[in-house]
This record gives C-alpha cells, sequence and structure tokens, in this order.
C-alpha cells in the first residue's frame, strides 16, 4: 500500500493579513506559511493507513522557505519519504499547483507509483479551482471529496471511503485504485510529534528533490484587486459589566418576546 | 557472667550465638548486596561532588532531623527513636560482642559509669517515643500513613528490644544484689521492684540469661528483616540525604544521551532515583502536601516512588539475571502498567513533596522522566498538545502571533525602551502570561507606570520575546525547551543590558538556572519584587499614600521554595503600610494554585473535591479582616481570581498582585 | 443556446437543495445584464418532477440515467461536460456544497475551462464577469476575472436569498442524452445516518451554539442552562462536535445542518465562514466571544466581548428573573 501525500502552504490566519501596495497579492512582509490544516490531516490518515496495512507514505511539496521544517515533521512522524519541487516561482496559484502536482506524479521513475493520493480536500486559498479534484482530473484518476475515513480492501485494489454530506448525513463509497481522495478529517486528529524527534529528522533524514516541469500552465483567470472584506455591518456591541449586558439581552429578548 | 558462657543444652552458648549470629549477618550482608546490585542496574550518575557540603547536609538532615521536626508531634519521638537507635546500636553491639568472646575484656557500655545511664534513660525515652508514635498511626490515622504489618511488626520490634533490654539489666542488677557501682536511674528501680517479687527470687539469674538470649536474637532477626521491610530507610537514608541533589531545585537534569529520553523502565532511571525507593519510609508527608492529590487528582509523590520501588523489587531479579529472554529482559513499561499516564500529568511541579521529605528524595525527577517518555511517544492530552503546537510555532501558548506580543503597550504614554535597539541598564523579561492575557494587561501597565516613576532604565525585547520554556520543560518536552532556549539565548546575547527581572517567576526560575549562557555571564536575574523591594529601600521609588488594607500574600511556588525569595515581597508589602497577615500554609508550605508543570494548559480531571487554587483563596477568606490575596505571579492571578469566583467569595476577596498595590501607593494607578 | 447562464441545479435525495434557489437569482440577474437566457441543468434518474420548481430559468436541461442516480460527481460531471461541450454557456454557476464538490473541478479539467471559487458576489462589468471570493478564512477578498470562456464558477450558501429563484411558472424541459463511462471508478454504496438525536435543531427557534472558546465539556453546561431557561436547545460548532463533546446531530454548519432559528446564541464561536453557512439567516444573531475581531461580530446583530464563562450564567440568571417577574 503506497500512499502519497500532497502538502500546501497557506497563509497563518492567526497573523493579520494585509495587501501588498501594488493591491493584489498578499503583503509577504506581514505573512506567515502553516501547512494547510487538512493536508495535516491526509497526512495522518496516511500515517494510520500505514500502521495498518503496511508499505509506504511518500509526501510530496512545492518548496518554499518554511518547507522543509514541515516536510522533516512529516519524515519524524513516519513517512517513509520526503520530497519536494524546486525551481519553480512559489506564488503560483491553486491551479498551477496542481498542475505541478499531476506533472511530477505522472512523470515516470520521479515518485514511483502510489496506490493512493491523499491531500486535503479544500485549503482556504483555492480561489481557481481545487487542488485536490484538479490533480484527479489531470491524472484521470478517480475522485471522492470530503472523505472521513479510508479502508483499504483486501484485494488491495479498491478502497472503502466515507464522504461527509451535510446534516450529518454520510456517504460511502467504493473507489478503484489508484485514486485521489480529498480529504476531510483524518480518522484521529493529528498525532504529535515531539520537537527532539523533528530536530534528530532535520538532522538524520534527508528531503529528496525533483525539478519542476519544464512549462507551467497559463492563468486562467487573473486577479483584478485584493482587499480586506467590506464588513456589511457590525454587531452592535453591548459593554459593562457583565451584569448589565445580559439584563440589556433580556430586554432585546423580552422585546421581540422570546422571553 | 557473660550468659554465653552457660551451656544450652550439650552446647555451649557462644557456640549458638556464633551460628546464629553468622547466619543473621550473612542474610543481611546477603539482602544488602542483592539491593545495591538493583541499585546498579540504574543510569550513572556523579552525586560525589563537594563531599563538605553533603556532610553538612548529613548532619543537618539525618543527625539533626531537621525536616521531622516541622511537625513536633512526629519529629520528637523520631528523633528519640533514631537516637535511642543510635546509643543502642553501640551497647548491643558490646553485648553480642561479648557473648561471641565471652573469654575476652570487652568493653561494654554497661561497665561505663557514664555511658550506661544514658542508655538506661534512652530505653525509656524511645517506649515513650513509640508510645506516641503508635498513637499517631493506629488512633489519630493521618492520611497517607499506611496501617500495614510491616509498621506494626516494626513497632513490636522496637518496644521488645527495650523492655528485654530492661529485663535483662534489671535481672542482672538483682544477681549482683547491690555490688553495681554504676547508677542506673531506670534499671536501678526496677531492680529494686524485681528483687522484691518473691517468686522470681530463684530464678533471678536464669531470667537475666533469657532476657540477654531474648534481646540478643531479637536484635539479630531484626537485622535480617530490616533489609526487607520499609525499615531498610534506616540504611538508605543516609545515603539518599549524602547523595542528594546539590544543585537548585530548579535546575532539572537534561535526558541521558542516545536512544530516547526519559524513563519507563528500571535501567532507565539514575541510581539515585532507585535509591529513593529505599530511603523512602512510606511517612506520607509527601502526598499530604501535595496540592493535586489533595484535590483528588489521581496519584501522589508517595505512590510514584512506591511504584517505582515495587518495579525494582518485582522485575529486577530477572534483570539480573543476564540471559533474560524477552524485549526488554521480560520488564514490562510502567507507563500504563504501575503507573498511570493521568497519575504523572496530575503533578503541578510546586515542589512541595520534596521540601516536605526527610531523606531528601527526588520525585519530581521521577515524575519529569516519566513525562519525557510518554512525550516522546506522542501520548499527549489534546489540550496539552496544543499548547506545544502553539509553543513551537508562536513562542506562546496562547496561539497568538508573535507580532502581538508587544500589543499591551499600546496606548502607553511612554513605551519601554526597545532593549534590541538600544542598552538599557535592566532588561524586563515580561513573560507571556503579562502580554498576551487580557485580564493582566492592567497590571503590566501599571508596572511601566512604577517603574517611570522609579525612572529606572529599563527595556522589553518587544517582539523578539518568546516563552522561556520552563512549563515545556517540566510537561517533558525537552526538545521544545531546547529550542525555545537557543532562539532566546540568541536574542538575549544580542541585547545590551547589565541585569534582567521578570514578572513572572517560572520566567525567572528557568532563566536564573537553567541557562547557561546567562548564568554564566555578567547578568543577575532577579523577580520583580526584589527589584521593588531594593527600589523602595533606596528610596527611588517613594509611596506618597500608605495603602490601609488588610492583606495576606501567596508565596509562589518558582518563587519561594524553587528560589528562596520569600523575605523580598514581604518588605515591599511592610513599606506600602498593609497590615500583612501570614495564612497558616506560607513561606516554604505555601499551597500551590496547581497550573504549574503545565497544569494550567490541561484539562481538570472531573468530579475532582476542590481544586487547588479554591482550597487556596478559602484558606486566605479564613483569615477574618483579609481583604486582599496578594500574589506575585501572574498565573497565581489568573488562578485565583477564578477561584474567587467559583467559590463565590467575590465581595470578600480581592485578588491583586504586587504592582497594583505599588502602583496605588504611589498614585499611578490606572485611575492615574 | 450558447452564451447563456447556465446553473446546475443541485437535486439531493429527491429534493432539490435550497442552495439552487440561491443560485438561479444570482444567475437570473446576470442572464438579465449580459441580455442572455437562464437555463437550469437537471441531473438525475426519473427526477422530472423537481424540474417544475426551477421556473426561475427559461428553460431546464435535463438528463436522465441511471449512473445519476447516486451523488457521484463522476457521473454529473461527465453529464456535464458533454451538456457544456455542446451548448458552449457564457458561464455555468455550480453550488459549493458538500454534495456537488468535484464537479466544478471535474468540468474544468476535462475542458480546459476557468474555475473560480468562493464566489461571494458575481457582477456584469463591461459585459464581462467579476466575481468576488472570500478567502483565507473570510479575512480577504479577491476581485477576479476569467481569461477564457465559458467560465465555471462555484457558488458557496448564502449569495441571494431563495426566495429570489423561485418563481411560479413551469419551466420548459428539454432532456438531452449523454454518455456514460461504463464501469465507474467510484461506485456509491449506501448513506449512513446520524444517531437520531433526541433533538432536531432544524426545528427550533432558540438555539445556544458552543465553539471552541467553550473550553471544556463540563462547561457546556452552562450553555445547556441557558438553552433550557429560553426554551431552547444546544448545538455546536464543528470543533466541539469532533472532540464528541456534542453528537453530530447538534452540528450546524457546512457539513451539519443548517438552521434559521428566531433566536441563536453563539458563545465562543468564533465565525469561521464553514460555521457561519449553517446559521446566517437566524432572525437574532447575539454572538459572545473574548475577541472583538471575532468574524462572527460582523454576523452577528449584537455582541458581547467578554468571557463566556461569564456571560453565559449571568444572561441565564436573568433570564429566569425575567420568567419569574412575568408570572409573579
Amino acid at each position: 500500500m503506497n500512499v502519497l501525500v500532497l502538502l500546501r502552504m497557506v497563509p497563518d490566519v492567526v497573523e493579520e493579513l494585509e495587501v501588498a501596495p501594488e493591491g493584489r497579492t498578499l503583503d509577504l512582509q506581514v505573512l506567515r506559511m502553516i501547512l494547510s490544516e487538512s493536508d495535516d490531516h491526509a497526512l495522518e490518515e496516511a500515517l494510520l493507513l500505514k500502521e495498518r496495512h503496511g508499505g509506504t507514505v511518500t509526501v510530496l511539496a512545492l518548496d518554499s522557505p518554511d518547507i522543509d521544517d514541515v516536510l522533516f515533521t512529516s519524515l519524524a512522524k513516519g513517512a517513509d519519504r520526503a520530497v519536494k519541487v524546486t525551481g519553480l516561482d512559489m506564488r503560483v496559484t491553486s491551479r498551477g499547483l496542481a498542475h505541478i502536482f499531476a506533472q511530477t506524479i505522472a512523470t515516470p521513475g520521479s515518485l514511483g507509483p502510489a496506490d493512493l493520493i491523499l491531500t486535503g480536500t479544500q485549503a482556504i486559498d483555492e480561489w481557481d479551482g481545487s487542488v485536490a479534484p484538479l490533480v484527479a482530473h489531470f491524472l484521470r484518476l478517480p475522485f471522492v471529496p470530503i472523505v472521513v475515513q479510508v479502508a483499504v480492501g483486501t484485494s488491495g485494489g479498491t478502497a472503502t471511503v466515507i464522504k461527509e454530506y451535510p446534516g450529518g448525513i454520510r456517504g460511502e463509497f467504493e473507489v478503484r485504485l489508484p485514486a485521489v481522495l480529498g480529504i476531510q478529517a483524518a480518522e484521529k486528529a493529528p498525532r504529535y510529534v515531539p520537537v527532539a524527534k523533528v530536530r534528530a529528522a532535520a538532522k538524520s533524514r534527508r528531503i529528496e528533490t525533483l525539478p519542476g516541469p519544464p512549462h507551467m500552465v497559463p492563468a486562467f483567470v487573473e486577479v483584478l484587486q485584493m482587499m480586506k472584506p467590506e464588513v456589511a455591518g457590525h454587531a452592535e456591541m453591548l459593554e459593562g459589566p457583565v451584569e448589565k449586558i445580559a439584563s440589556r439581552v433580556c430586554e432585546i429578548l423580552a422585546e421581540r418576546g422570546l422571553v | 557472667m557473660v550468659p554465653t558462657t552457660a551451656k544450652l543444652g550439650p552446647v555451649p552458648g557462644w557456640a549458638i550465638l556464633w551460628l546464629v549470629f553468622l547466619v543473621a549477618v550473612g542474610l543481611f550482608a546477603w539482602r544488602v548486596v542483592f539491593l545495591l546490585r538493583l541499585l546498579r542496574l540504574g543510569r550513572p550518575e556523579n552525586r560525589l561532588d563537594r563531599i563538605p557540603a553533603r556532610l553538612k547536609r548529613l548532619l543537618v538532615y539525618v543527625f539533626g532531623q531537621l525536616r521531622l521536626l516541622d511537625e513536633p508531634l512526629v519529629g520528637i519521638p523520631h528523633g528519640l527513636i533514631f537516637y535511642g537507635f543510635v546509643v543502642f546500636l553501640m551497647a548491643t553491639t558490646g553485648m553480642i560482642l561479648q557473648g561471641l568472646l565471652p573469654g575476652l575484656p570487652i568493653p561494654t557500655i554497661e561497665e561505663s559509669r557514664h555511658l550506661a545511664p544514658v542508655v538506661d534513660i534512652f530505653a525509656v525515652l524511645v517506649l515513650g517515643g513509640l508510645v506516641v508514635s503508635s498513637f499517631r498511626r493506629f488512633v489519630i490515622r493521618p492520611p497517607g500513613l499506611q496501617l500495614t504489618l510491616d509498621a506494626t511488626l516494626v513497632n513490636v520490634l522496637i518496644a521488645s528490644l527495650m523492655v528485654t533490654y530492661l529485663l535483662t539489666t534489671g535481672f542482672r542488677l538483682v544477681a549482683l544484689a547491690g555490688e553495681s557501682r554504676i547508677w542506673l536511674p531506670v534499671s536501678d528501680p526496677l531492680a529494686r521492684w524485681l528483687g522484691g517479687v518473691e517468686s522470681l527470687r530463684a530464678h533471678t539469674l536464669a531470667l537475666h540469661q533469657m532476657f540477654w538470649w531474648m534481646h540478643v536474637l531479637i536484635v539479630l532477626s531484626f537485622l535480617v528483616y530490616l533489609p526487607y521491610s520499609k525499615h531498610m530507610h534506616l540504611l538508605a537514608a543516609p545515603f539518599s540525604v549524602f547523595f542528594s541533589r546539590l544543585d537548585p531545585p530548579g535546575r532539572l537534569a537534561p535526558p541521558a544521551h542516545g536512544e530516547g529520553a526519559g524513563a519507563e523502565r528500571v535501567k532507565e532511571f539514575t541510581w539515585r532515583q532507585l535509591l529513593s525507593a529505599f530511603a523512602c519510609a512510606e511517612c506520607g508527608r509527601c502526598e499530604r502536601a501535595c496540592p493535586s492529590n489533595q484535590s483528588g487528582e489521581p496519584g501522589s509523590p508517595r505512590q510514584l516512588v512506591h511504584n517505582l520501588k515495587e518495579q525494582l523489587l518485582r522485575y529486577g531479579p530477572i534483570l539480573l539475571r543476564k540471559a533474560s529472554a524477552g524485549a526488554n529482559g521480560g520488564e514490562p513499561t510502567l507507563l500504563g502498567g504501575l503507573i498511570a499516564p493521568a497519575e504523572l500529568w496530575s503533578c503541578a511541579t510546586c515542589l512541595a513533596c520534596e521540601e516536605r521529605c526527610p531523606v531528601l528524595n527526588e520525585h519530581l525527577s521521577i515524575n519529569v522522566d516519566l513525562r519525557r517518555r510518554l512525550v516522546e511517544r506522542g501520548e499527549v492530552d489534546p489540550r496539552l498538545e496544543e499548547a506545544l503546537r502553539n509553543l513551537t510555532r508562536y513562542g506562546n501558548s496562547f496561539g497568538q502571533s508573535e507580532r502581538k506580543r508587544a500589543a499591551w503597550t499600546q496606548g502607553l504614554d511612554f513605551k519601554p525602551k526597545d532593549a534590541r535597539k538600544e542598552p538599557v541598564e535592566w532588561l524586563w523579561y515580561v513573560g507571556e502570561y503579562a502580554c498576551y492575557h487580557p485580564a493582566l494587561h492592567g497590571i503590566t501597565r501599571s508596572l511601566v507606570r512604577v517603574l517611570r516613576a522609579a525612572e529606572l532604565d529599563y527595556g522589553i525585547l518587544y517582539e523578539a520575546e518568546r516563552n522561556s520554556g520552563n512549563d515545556a520543560r517540566r510537561v517533558g518536552e525537552e526538545g521544545l525547551f531546547e529550542l525555545l532556549r537557543d532562539k532566546n539565548t540568541t536574542v538575549l546575547s544580542k541585547a545590551l543590558f547589565n541585569n534582567l527581572f521578570s514578572t513572572d517567576p517560572h520566567v525567572y526560575n528557568t532563566l536564573k538556572n537553567e541557562y547557561p549562557e546567562l548564568n554564566h555571564g555578567r547578568h543577575q536575574i532577579y523577580h520583580y519584587s526584589e527589584l521593588l523591594a531594593n527600589l523602595l529601600e533606596r528610596g527611588r521609588l517613594r509611596v506618597g499614600q500608605k495603602l490601609a488594607y488588610q492583606v495576606t500574600y501567596h508565596d509562589p511556588c518558582y518563587l519561594g521554595r524553587y528560589n528562596g525569595v520569600y523575605d523580598a515581597p514581604r518588605s515591599v508589602l511592610k513599606a506600602l503600610g498593609v497590615k500583612l497577615e501570614e495564612m497558616p500554609r506560607s513561606r516554604r508550605n505555601s499551597f500551590c494554585c496547581g497550573g504549574g508543570g503545565g497544569r494550567i494548559w490541561m484539562e481538570d480531571t472531573p468530579g475532582i473535591r476542590e481544586r487547588p487554587a479554591e482550597s487556596r483563596v478559602r484558606e486566605a477568606a479564613s483569615l477574618r479582616g483579609v481583604q486582599v490575596l496578594v500574589v506575585a505571579c501572574p498565573k497565581d492571578y489568573v488562578m485565583f481570581s477564578d477561584a474567587v469566583k467559583t467559590t463565590g467569595l467575590e465581595g470578600r476577596l480581592v485578588v491583586k498582585d504586587l504592582t497594583e498595590l505599588v502602583a496605588e501607593a504611589m498614585g499611578v494607578g490606572p485611575q492615574a | 443556446m450558447a452564451g447563456n447562464v447556465w446553473v446546475l441545479a443541485e437535486q439531493w435525495r429527491g429534493e432539490v437543495s435550497e442552495i439552487t434557489y440561491e443560485v438561479l437569482a444570482l444567475g437570473s440577474e446576470l442572464a438579465m445584464a449580459l441580455g442572455v437566457k437562464l437555463q437550469a441543468v437537471l441531473l438525475g434518474h426519473r427526477m422530472e418532477s423537481l424540474a417544475e420548481t426551477l421556473g426561475k430559468a427559461d428553460g431546464v436541461l435535463y438528463v436522465d440515467h441511471a449512473a445519476l442516480e447516486e451523488p457521484t460527481a463522476e457521473a454529473q460531471g461527465a453529464a456535464l461536460s458533454q451538456l457544456v461541450k455542446e451548448g458552449q454557456p457564457h458561464s455555468v454557476l455550480i453550488p459549493l456544497t458538500n454534495v456537488s464538490l468535484g464537479v466544478e473541478a471535474l468540468i474544468a479539467a476535462e475542458l480546459q475551462l476557468p474555475v473560480v471559487n468562493f464566489c461571494e458576489d458575481l457582477r456584469v462589468v463591461e459585459r464581462r464577469l467579476q466575481a468576488r471570493c472570500l478567502l483565507y478564512g473570510g479575512k480577504m477578498e479577491v476581485l477576479v476575472r476569467a481569461l477564457r470562456e465559458p467560465v465555471i464558477f462555484g457558488i458557496p450558501p448564502g449569495t441571494r436569498p431563495a426566495e429570489k429563484g423561485r418563481a411560479a411558472r413551469v419551466p420548459a424541459l428539454e432532456e438531452v442524452a449523454v454518455t456514460f463511462p461504463e464501469a465507474p471508478a467510484v461506485r456509491f454504496t449506501k448513506y449512513i445516518e446520524p444517531e437520531a438525536g433526541d433533538v432536531d435543531i432544524t426545528k427550533q427557534d432558540v438555539l445556544v451554539a458552543v465553539g471552541r472558546g467553550i473550553q471544556t465539556q463540563d462547561n457546556i453546561a452552562l450553555a445547556e442552562e441557558l438553552a433550557q431557561a429560553l426554551g431552547g436547545a444546544v448545538c455546536g460548532s464543528r470543533p466541539v462536535i469532533d472532540q464528541g463533546w456534542l453528537p453530530l446531530s447538534r452540528q450546524v454548519g457546512k457539513s451539519g445542518l443548517t438552521v434559521k432559528p428566531k433566536l441563536y446564541i453563539a458563545a465562543g464561536v468564533s465565525g469561521a465562514p464553514e460555521h457561519v453557512e449553517g446559521m446566517k439567516n437566524a432572525s437574532l444573531i447575539i454572538a459572545i466571544n473574548t475577541d472583538p475581531h471575532a468574524p462572527i461580530f460582523s454576523l452577528a446583530h449584537y455582541g458581547i466581548a467578554e468571557d463566556v464563562l461569564e456571560v453565559l450564567p449571568a444572561l441565564t440568571e436573568e433570564v429566569h428573573k425575567a420568567i419569574r417577574k412575568k408570572a409573579g
């Protein structure tokens, strides 16, 4: 069971986001990148599958200043190989990234065959298409989004996955492998790996590199402007000691017949 | 007229004594050698440095019985029993030697007119001590002190030793019929009484010999029993005290190099940690002082040491047999075995246990080593995990941007100097709670006003300041601690300052004790209360208006027990004019708020009786007239403020930081 | 036929989803501005009757096939691709929900078309469509324009009121045949219903929602008390359900339920888009969060920037007082 996990870095929204002076991109000065949350879950799901069925876990990412720490962390958690695609402009949109991933995977001899390709089902910056389904369809592989559970059949040729629907309902699907799955949440919360192990991995393990595809896919969508959302309205803030706030709220509720 | 000259049946007494003596000593030695071999299973550790200091410890804690005198009801009887033992050791040795070699003129204490009365008096003192200690153990029954067969047996053995000694001596005196020229204050009247009993008169010599043999046999059985019972603390305690840690408690030993941080099996602990198991007398003082245990959380320091002992005694023998099959020589892990992880996580690292332990055991290092192993395995409670991730990424446990670290300075008329850019006399290491916790911003800003009034030349590190790593280390995440320490050391080495102070005792502790580059440098490290005390003393801070509050003061664990700073905050309070009343548990006996050791990041165990912070605020409120609970640690402020609400003491008690009072007295409080 | 605005009518388990009407309302605006027709696309098996509700559109393209019986993006994508290739619309609006997710990327990849996600709004500017996309958890917006046509737009819930997408008339129905792959690689096997909760939160008038700010499972009791006092129920955002503190049946949001109570008290909820999706149409929203910059405050009617653990009990007490006053 060989699993490939695609990792991406997205802006860390714990920080304040600012628009760059030219008005179309994020200000890099104040930007910090973090691993996309659902990609972290995808990695966890891959590691759980490895624990259950054996095989290997390979993680693939685009080179960027913060990526090494993420890749060493993946290795410390139990991944077998960490690969980054180098020599490209990291400021690539989600569609461009999907293209790079697809090309890299399709290039023979670069990564080895994968039975399953896991990545986060969605990321916070995918305005020109989600990476997960685009990678699947560029590679002409089956795809299921919003997956919360993966079970591999005994024959190894299919996987049974569970997808989330609205209202807490879930759907079960059988997918022919190899396939791409968009992971919403792993079956367990992503494991903790102590800092010492990551540092040890940084000393003893190696990150492999692969060259990027020769040509980039042209952009299909252009950004005209980036701006902070205009706040359509804002709540009327109630202030003062908690008791006063509470009685004011009661007044409001009483006015509407709710109390 | 040594009793062993007489024959017992066909065999001379001394022959039988030789036999019994050799068997007893042999069994004793065999067992002691076995225990030593068990200790050698542990990792090496150098505890032979600074011998004079170690000898002083021996004097103070073993011969001086210092820790035990905390509780006179315990200390005095135990002292009597202890010294009684020393005295009787000499006396009985003489007796036995004489019995083994009846022909030789061996000097015994019986024949010394100065020492014999001492032994005599001690027999009664020891009996008196036993009465009191038995009363305490069996009638009062303090929690943590167990009613075991072992304890009962030992009490009985010691008592019977005293009684047989007195009777031996008494009958000897009767047999001598007044020819003894040595005054024995207890045995003389006893002999007179015994001599008066008609029925015994004919058998005086026989009775003397009988009680002599009883005494000797009981001593030899005790000798054999000693290393099998918890009374082995008698043998081990002097060594545990001699080999106790001389480094400050605020400096934890880093993990051993090589495979796997921490410990979960016997061989991974140091020999000194294993020695704790033998030195522990199971007195329960640590358990009674433990805030987590007292609140109903699982585990206790006593239990921890006891379980280590269990593991060592149970599996040590298997490990000693070199040709053992199975992984780890057949020894299962302590984690999830004898020790449940929950017991380890409940520790607040407050050090009350170590402070009270009469044999100077190191419960904390055992706990932290086990935590290190849990962290290494990734077995960490989710809320704690979140805090650790935040610390790693953002340098604070709140998960807020590093860039917001100095947001609390916004709106101040006079911002602190930036120590990254200009040299300052003092560096103020603010600490994450004071920076990020909204409830504390007012206090932090008040200190700025106070320092400005004192015209102190100081600066802060602004966004370059990160968590000092104290609690990360105590949670067992040594790698994270090192990461934080490395980053902080780099920042600190680039900043230009002479001395450093912090408003957070946790920060103070680790910077003072665990940052070698700072410690060996020219920098002195203080807690802000020390700085304030100094400024007040020198008149740099002037109290405009004395405050009329009635207060009590809570000694923070990392300031008091860990670093011995008790007086500075009190002298500040005195200068402010407040009336200070001490809580029953103050200074070294201060009762922890329960937030240390990473507890503030963890969930409470459901269904606990009363949180430590709640117990503490109730203690403060029990002092009639006291309106204010003064704290000098931001975590204390948060924990106690919360506890005041949950115990319904709002209106009765208010929690204030030392800074707030100083600011108020100087007229630079928030309203100013 | 070419150059029209198309809307994929999402149907699930025999019903047309609410979001379809929202997107129809948006599509209708665009069609009018562009001076073209609005076409709805309905994919299913034996679902013609559903087409009657899509009257806002000028016409409905209907594909009926057994392969479309179950909700796999493959089948839908295959059908829609062929329709788009033939029909060459100006743009295709596809609902972004758990049901339809993936379809937009499939067509985009298949036909080499641009796809724009998270479109909060679409406007016609100089006869071209500009989309306003909400990114980074709601912290930034971008205004974008596609560089070729047709364009696929992924439309999240809440762009237009659903009522504006309904119309009384019955639209013209045109059935189209498409080919499907023989052996689909993704096969739907079954639905897994959540355990029936004791409470149906979609039917409550009052909901007290708890988010991460509630901090511990024990504290949910505070929300329970308030909910009880107000005659409502407790629900939660995803993190609370993921922790296991509340059952799935209480989850509000993208993967949970959509609710429209008269009163929604959001306690310790930050206001992430995935949650907001599920409750933005509540009549009265009162938010409590220690962070005054939490996104929830742009949505709520009233906001309280205090500690949830203090406010909830205070509110409960006031409510009890008010009830007693009313009774006594």
